[in-house]
């Protein structure tokens, strides 16, 4: 269980943490935002390893925030915990019973069946008044077990919880990547037909991750409604779906790690863009994506990889 | 002997074509059985019904006294019917190590997804099955090179070792020596043929190399037009004037191999 | 009967205008196998085109009826030249790229354009509404008609005849439909595959310019009208099936009025029904209505 990256991961994700006490306001809000959205883009590695990209992932990323908001407004919930659970539930319910068509479909057909309904959502959304509507609502700032911080700390607190979140996700994807189930991805991806004859089915296989990346999706989603302290219909809008699929090739595919630095990069280009090139922070994004696709086509992780194979094979692929 | 496999009345059309019709065999547990034909006489339709891969229009399928007529390719996997592919099917993109412990981990899971969630693709009795089995199949040189850039032959006995992974009871071969340098067509066959000897299984393999089907064949089916034209000992069935005339041509006393019509 | 009227005349100029979005898109798809994100921009392009070229002509107050084609005229030379610099300029590296990364180069492409708009035309929204208000109004008992959205209409149909003309009846009609059928066997047959290319993806984005030119005059053209606009043209492709120009007139149809019957009707689901019809047509006929599966051989 302690491997070397199961440490490393440890330490920084210590790092991480102890670091925020020195970060200015905005800064540590940036990287809430960040490791909050990294969980979606986490999901969205695990479809991508099986060669599905959705266009809709959005869909799970706004049931789970609206989740936290509509139980925060109506039930008077105010516990992170319960939240975040339940908004990690609802998503992945919504996932398990999308999950029953959408597992059948691949490449394009996926991605579009997949935009189709986050837009139903948004659809929903956008014209119901009682669910706040194009404007949506705000959000109450949480309570932690009965702690109520408020201002700066209530920022610490959040990202904190959102730290640790993360890190669970990140041990448990890893345990499911090595898993039979995960690595089924990559056969998926090459061959279906040869899995299909292998003896298990893919159409349940693909239906397990996409339970999986929905959930991780909700998650983010909830963990954003709380940091952000609002949620719109915005949030299931194909855009924001784009967004989620541009860090993931940015990113790529390689590793959970790949998942966090990939979302790192991208809000600190984001905002680098909007701060330096206020009219052209689109163009940035649209470049560095043009140029990761064209120089980078297994996204920032494959740099790491790289620089490893440089230095002298040392060991096999070994295992057992 | 009683039959491990049994068809009757098998029919496969596609619209208007027919591409099988009026199959009934028996095959015995532990026979090596030939298949010959032309293309498109119907052989991989056969292997493709019987691995649940098409649905037969009409007819049914017994393995071990089970009607698996119609079932998906994946349950029949999983009751122990293995095959493998006239084009091997394997993943590009994984070692030949890591293409095996896919195969042996599926096999060895219990059929639950949970756990199938949870087990390690690379655990120590994985690792185990699978380096017993490149051994047999003598492609352990191979372990670690991705699939992509294997060489033919060896391909194609990856493409076998895997379909043997889950300890098949009865495993279909499609052409295992198509595309295979006519020097290596025996080697590769010897492999194959000892390695599943040593574990019982029952073989039905298609091909088109005479010399081959009577070396390896302890019963040969002729495949015209569909349907079955002559089925018995290779000496029988090769012998017999139609199969001459339809399959195999007359004998020119070519180089072995070039006996086979392949239009 | 007054509204199924009008639902019907409705959903007719909406459809006028959902297919002229979607018939570039999904000619470029059933060529190239690019769902092109990038499409929205060039809707986007002809609509500023069109506001620009308004500007300039009724500002020197030249006969009215000019406007309009010189509107057109403008968008439509746009198109080509954004088509041209995307099709050589970038695209052409990503051919044989996974069909889903080139959906994500072209979203790149998109992202792009969406700043590249600011810079020429900035931040504030445009009005071209003059062909509209020249056109004038028809009567038909209590129902007033924009004559300008009967024009819609016949210039829909008469691309969707065009489109059918071309590619049964004219040389270069042919050679796509025998690119879109099999395009390794047309360049073994010696069908110049990379002119193709460049041509047809120049023939799409000319088409979106010019739906963008048409809906000029009935929107207020401002910032974010491509990132609307590619979205429903994918859900009149995905109904109608990728790359069948026929589908695309039978998705328009279906998608539009099923919003203009929802906008009559039940106002609060119409931007639901539309999604809603597309993931039931994708569930029922994943490859659309009008394009079917190809089956893998092992």
């Amino acid at each position: 269980m302690l491997s070397r990256a199961n440490l490393i991961g440890a330490v920084l994700f210590l790092a991480a943490g102890i670091i925020g006490f020195f970060l200015p306001p905005w800064l540590v809000s940036l990287l809430t935002i960040a490791f909050a959205n990294a969980l979606v883009v986490l999901g969205l590695i695990i479809l991508w390893r099986a060669g599905l990209v959705p266009f809709g992932q959005a869909l799970y990323y706004c049931s789970g925030a609206y989740t936290v908001a509509l139980l925060a407004r109506w039930a008077g919930v105010s516990d992170a915990f319960v939240l975040l659970i339940a908004g990690g539930l609802v998503a992945g319910i919504v996932a398990f019973l999308t999950g029953f068509l959408l597992a059948r479909y691949r490449e394009i057909f996926f991605a579009m069946l997949s935009l189709a309904m986050s837009m139903i959502l948004y659809g929903v959304l956008v014209k119901t008044e009682t669910l706040g509507s194009t404007d949506g609502f705000g959000v109450d700032p949480p309570h932690f077990l009965g702690y109520a911080p408020h201002g700066d700390a209530l920022g610490f607190a959040l990202y904190w919880f959102v730290l640790v979140v993360c890190a669970i996700s990140a041990l448990v994807i890893g345990v499911y990547f090595k898993s039979v189930a995960g690595a089924l991805a990559v056969p998926i991806r090459d061959n279906e037909i040869r899995v299909e004859f292998l003896g298990i089915s893919v159409t349940r296989l693909i239906h397990m991750k996409l339970v999986i990346a929905g959930t991780l999706a909700g998650v983010g989603g909830a963990l954003a409604a709380m940091t952000i302290g609002h949620v719109d219909p915005n949030m299931s809008y194909w855009t924001t779906s784009g967004g989620f699929v541009f860090v993931t090739i940015l990113a790529g595919a390689g590793s959970v790690a790949a998942a966090f630095v990939g979302s790192l990069v991208f809000e600190i280009v984001r905002s680098f863009a909007f701060a330096v090139l206020p009219g052209f922070w689109q163009m940035t994004l649209g470049i560095v994506l043009l140029l990761t696709i064209l120089f980078l086509p297994e996204g920032l992780g494959s740099l790491a990889t790289r620089f490893r194979r440089r230095k002298p094979d040392t060991k096999p692929v070994a295992t057992s | 002997m009683s039959a491990i496999l049994s068809v009757s009345g098998l029919e496969k059309t596609f619209g208007s074509v027919v591409a099988a019709r009026d199959i009934s065999l028996d095959i015995p547990a532990q026979q090596t059985v030939g298949v010959i034909g032309a293309n498109g006489a119907g052989k991989t339709t056969f292997v493709n019904m019987i691995t649940g891969h098409l649905t037969p229009t009409k007819g049914s399928i017994h393995f071990e006294g089970k009607d698996i007529t119609g079932l998906p390719s994946r349950d029949i996997t999983q009751m122990g019917i293995s095959r493998s592919f006239q084009v091997a099917q394997v993943f590009p993109s994984l070692s030949v190590f890591d293409n095996m412990c896919a195969a042996t981990a599926i096999a060895r899971g219990d059929g639950r997804f949970i756990s199938a969630a949870l087990r390690s693709v690379h655990a120590p009795e994985i690792a185990a099955d699978v380096n017993v089995a490149i051994e047999l199949f003598q492609i352990a040189a191979y372990r670690d090179t991705l699939a992509s850039t294997l060489p033919q032959g060896i391909r194609k006995l990856l493409d076998i070792a895997m379909a043997v992974a889950g300890a098949p009871r009865v495993l279909l071969l499609d052409e295992p020596t198509s595309g295979i340098s006519i020097e290596e067509k025996f080697q590769l066959m010897d492999v194959v043929m000892s390695a599943l000897k040593a574990r019982n299984i029952t073989v039905l393999f298609v091909e088109h190399d005479m010399e081959i089907v009577e070396r390896f064949a302890d019963r040969v089916l002729a495949f015209y037009d569909g349907t079955v034209i002559a089925d018995g000992t290779p000496g029988e069935t090769l012998g017999q004037a139609r199969v001459q005339e339809l399959i195999t041509g007359a004998k020119l006393k070519l180089p072995h191999g070039e006996a086979s019509p392949h239009a | 009967m007054l509204t199924a009227f009008a639902i019907l005349t409705d959903g007719l100029a909406y459809a006028a205008y959902l297919f002229m979005v979607a018939v570039g898109l999904t000619l470029i798809f059933g060529v190239m196998k690019i769902l092109n994100v990038a499409h929205g921009s060039f809707y986007a392009f002809g609509a500023y085109g069109a506001a620009m070229a308004a500007g300039i002509y009724y500002d020197r107050g030249l006969p009215e009826a000019g406007g309009f084609l010189f509107m057109i005229l403008l968008a439509m030379a746009i198109g080509l030249v954004l088509g041209l610099i995307l099709e050589r300029g970038v695209l052409r590296f990503v051919y044989g790229r996974d069909e889903v990364i080139v959906v994500l180069v072209t979203y790149a492409v998109f992202l792009i354009l969406e700043d590249v708009i600011v810079f020429i035309w900035g931040p504030q929204s445009y009005a071209a509404y003059q062909p509209m208000v020249w056109a004038g109004n028809v009567e038909i008992g209590e129902l007033v008609l924009s004559n300008y959205d009967i024009l819609l209409v016949a210039i829909s149909a008469g691309l969707a005849l065009f489109a059918y003309w071309a590619l049964k009846f004219t040389r270069y009609g042919r050679l796509l439909t025998v690119v879109i059928f099999d395009r390794e066997t047309a360049a073994a047959f010696g069908i110049n595959v990379t002119v193709v290319y460049t041509v047809t993806f120049i023939i799409g984005a000319m088409l979106g310019a010019l739906g963008g030119a048409m809906m000029a005059p009935k929107i207020s053209i401002t910032l974010g009208i491509g990132v609307e606009v590619i979205v429903l043209a994918f859900a009149v492709v995905a109904v109608g099936g990728m790359g069948s120009i026929e589908g695309a007139l039978v998705g328009a149809l279906i998608v539009g009025i099923c919003r203009a019957a929802a906008v009559h009707l039940m106002p609060q689901i119409e931007l639901f029904v539309i999604y809603a019809v597309m993931a039931l047509v994708l569930v029922f006929r994943p490859y659309g209505l009008f394009t079917r599966a190809q089956p893998r051989k092992i």
